[in-house]
């Protein structure tokens, strides 16, 4: 975990209000793991006081990829840079993905709900060189909800997409799509960033067909590091469930470890 | 060379800037980011006798220029501080503050004795802003009689010297302050939080799961830096400020105002390491403006 104040742009896509940046840190590139993220900050001056937490999408070659969907203040002024321009960025941070040696040979499904799709590239790359076979749904409300698309075939991964509107690819709910490939297929573990109610239908199923799974979870955060306690969910981990802070004892949790009645006021 | 220590008469610090209570953990979340030691010190997150489970997100809300937060003082409780924190902190030649928390004068004074028998530890700074379960969850801070009778239950066990932390949500903190005084706090520190509330329009619910929360930030500096000048200018003990500082230059205001020691709070969230350049920073101020001590400047506003 450190800071680079001086992290450079080198690349800026978007795709409506979907954005994706290169950003050159060879430090924080080279500590990165799928799952973690970054606490950026948006502008040098205030506000927004606070740092956005941004889940890492890729980390190869020195640089560092955030992908993300203009949602507020923050990530609107996050939106505004330029190539050429630096970020502030602290990280990486928190606890990613497990990607056990186990896990080789045998297929895993990476489902990724609009932006919950950004850490999940990160980590099929991360899976293919175990050797794990990881199959990719993204799903969105409509096909502009589904930039990466192409960015996840040329992975040569196996990637099912779905619309809720049917513009693309299945016609529904990307749970429903995994429930129904679930019906063929045995894979050896899920993993899955998105909204709340899709990883907590996922989640049940999961639970149904007894595949063990992880959840990448999302919280407003004060810090990022486990100082200002600010952004705790319920999670039975040792016993009892208890508030941990999601940016230091996760964000990504098992299947069994997340109590998700406990989630209020989105 | 211009000479940054500050001496409170019980304690003597490096610099006058230490790292505030609730924004700087148990002082190990900053360990990766700098060399502690080059602090003045740091206050630990307030801590009441047992673990606590703290309040039901959500728990932050940010507001312009300012941070609501209702955390509930979630922590680890005496025991587990003692056992598993205080030992790491051990190495560190820097003042380590404790601030204590009570859900009733009993409590608070449980805290202490229970700490009395650990090493390392500089001084207490005692949360006087924790809402009094037998009261009606009014907290001491709120007036001077309950302010004087827990400082004092405290001051009879305590084998620490003893700083008092006081709330902005009161009609009149000159009282408040004269009265931990008079019951033998060595300093006082101000100010804690401002009582806050913020509503989502969409939904038509408070943004906080505790519907109120406790405002901090740049917002408050200005509210802060006006109660430290007129605590200041009513005790003889020293003050400590706080609320808003982001930079050497509001630590100055502070200092100026009449605070021989500043806490720096939220800022720690936004750059892990601000207590670092903070210091830094007053040190090439007062370099610049040919101040050889920067307590000289300890309230020195021309009124």
């Amino acid at each position: 975990m450190l800071i680079d104040r001086q992290a450079r742009i080198i690349e800026k896509k978007s795709w409506g209000n979907y954005y994706l940046f290169r950003i050159e840190s060879p430090e924080i590139a080279g500590r990165a793991e799928p799952g973690q993220f970054l606490m950026i900050k948006v502008s040098n001056h205030l506000p927004p006081l606070l740092r956005r937490p941004i889940s890492l999408h890729n980390a190869e070659n020195g640089a560092v990829e955030i992908f993300f969907q203009v949602a507020g203040t923050g990530t609107r002024l996050l939106a505004e840079k330029e190539v050429g321009s630096t970020m502030d960025l602290l990280g990486p941070l928190g606890r990613g993905f497990t990607v056990e040696q186990k896990l080789k040979g045998q297929e895993v499904f990476c489902v990724g709900g609009g932006r919950g799709i950004a850490p999940l590239y990160f980590l099929a790359r991360k899976l293919k060189k175990t050797g794990a076979k990881p199959v990719v749904f993204y799903g969105g409300r409509t096909k502009e909800d589904l930039p990466l698309t192409n960015k996840l075939k040329e992975l040569g991964l196996e990637v099912m997409v779905s619309t809720d509107d049917g513009s693309a690819g299945f016609s529904g709910l990307v749970t429903a799509l995994v429930g129904e490939t679930l019906a063929t297929r045995s894979p050896a573990f899920l993993y899955a960033c998105g909204p709340e109610a899709m990883m907590e239908n996922l989640a049940q199923l999961c639970q149904r067909k007894n595949l063990p799974a992880e959840f990448s979870l999302e919280s407003i955060m004060g810090c990022g590091f486990g100082a200002c306690f600010g952004c705790v969910r319920k999670i039975k981990r040792n016993g009892q469930p208890s508030y941990l802070k999601i940016c230091q004892e996760g964000p990504v949790f098992g299947l069994e470890e997340i109590v998700w009645q406990e989630k209020e006021n989105g | 060379m211009v000479d940054l220590s500050v001496d409170l008469g019980f304690l003597k610090l490096k610099s006058p800037v230490l790292a505030a209570s609730g924004t700087f953990g148990y002082g190990l979340e900053f360990k990766p980011f700098y060399d502690l030691n080059a602090l003045g010190g740091f206050v630990i997150k307030g801590l009441y006798f047992s673990p606590r489970e703290g309040n039901k997100p959500p728990r932050l809300v940010e507001t312009p220029c300012g941070l609501i937060n209702s955390i509930g003082l979630q922590g680890v409780g005496v025991e587990k501080f003692c056992q598993e924190i205080l030992p790491q902190l051990a190495q560190l030649d820097t003042a380590i503050i404790v601030n204590v928390c009570g859900e009733d004068e009993d409590e608070y004074a449980r805290v202490a004795e229970y700490l009395n028998h650990y090493e390392g530890i500089s001084a207490f700074e005692l949360n006087i802003s924790c809402p009094n379960v037998r009261e009606g969850g009014r907290c001491p801070a709120q007036n001077p009689e309950a302010t004087y009778r827990t400082v004092k239950k405290v001051k009879e066990v305590s084998s620490v010297p003893l700083i008092t932390k006081l709330s902005p949500n009161v009609t009149d903190i000159v009282s408040v302050a004269l009265a931990a005084q008079e019951a033998g706090s060595q300093a006082i520190s101000l100010i804690n939080t401002i009582l806050a509330m913020a509503i989502d329009i969409e939904n038509r619910r408070p943004r906080l799961n505790n519907i109120f929360g406790g405002l901090s930030g740049p917002a408050i500096k200005p509210v802060a830096v006006r109660m430290v000048f007129q605590v200041a200018r009513a005790v003889s003990v020293p003050v400590i400020g706080m609320g808003g500082i982001f930079s050497a230059e509001d630590a100055l205001e502070f200092i100026m105002a009449g605070a021989s020691a500043v806490q720096v709070g939220t800022a720690n969230f936004v750059d892990p390491d601000v207590c670092l350049k903070i210091i830094n920073d007053l040190k090439n101020w007062a370099e610049q403006h040919g101040v050889e001590k920067i307590s000289n400047l300890v309230g020195c506003v021309k009124i």
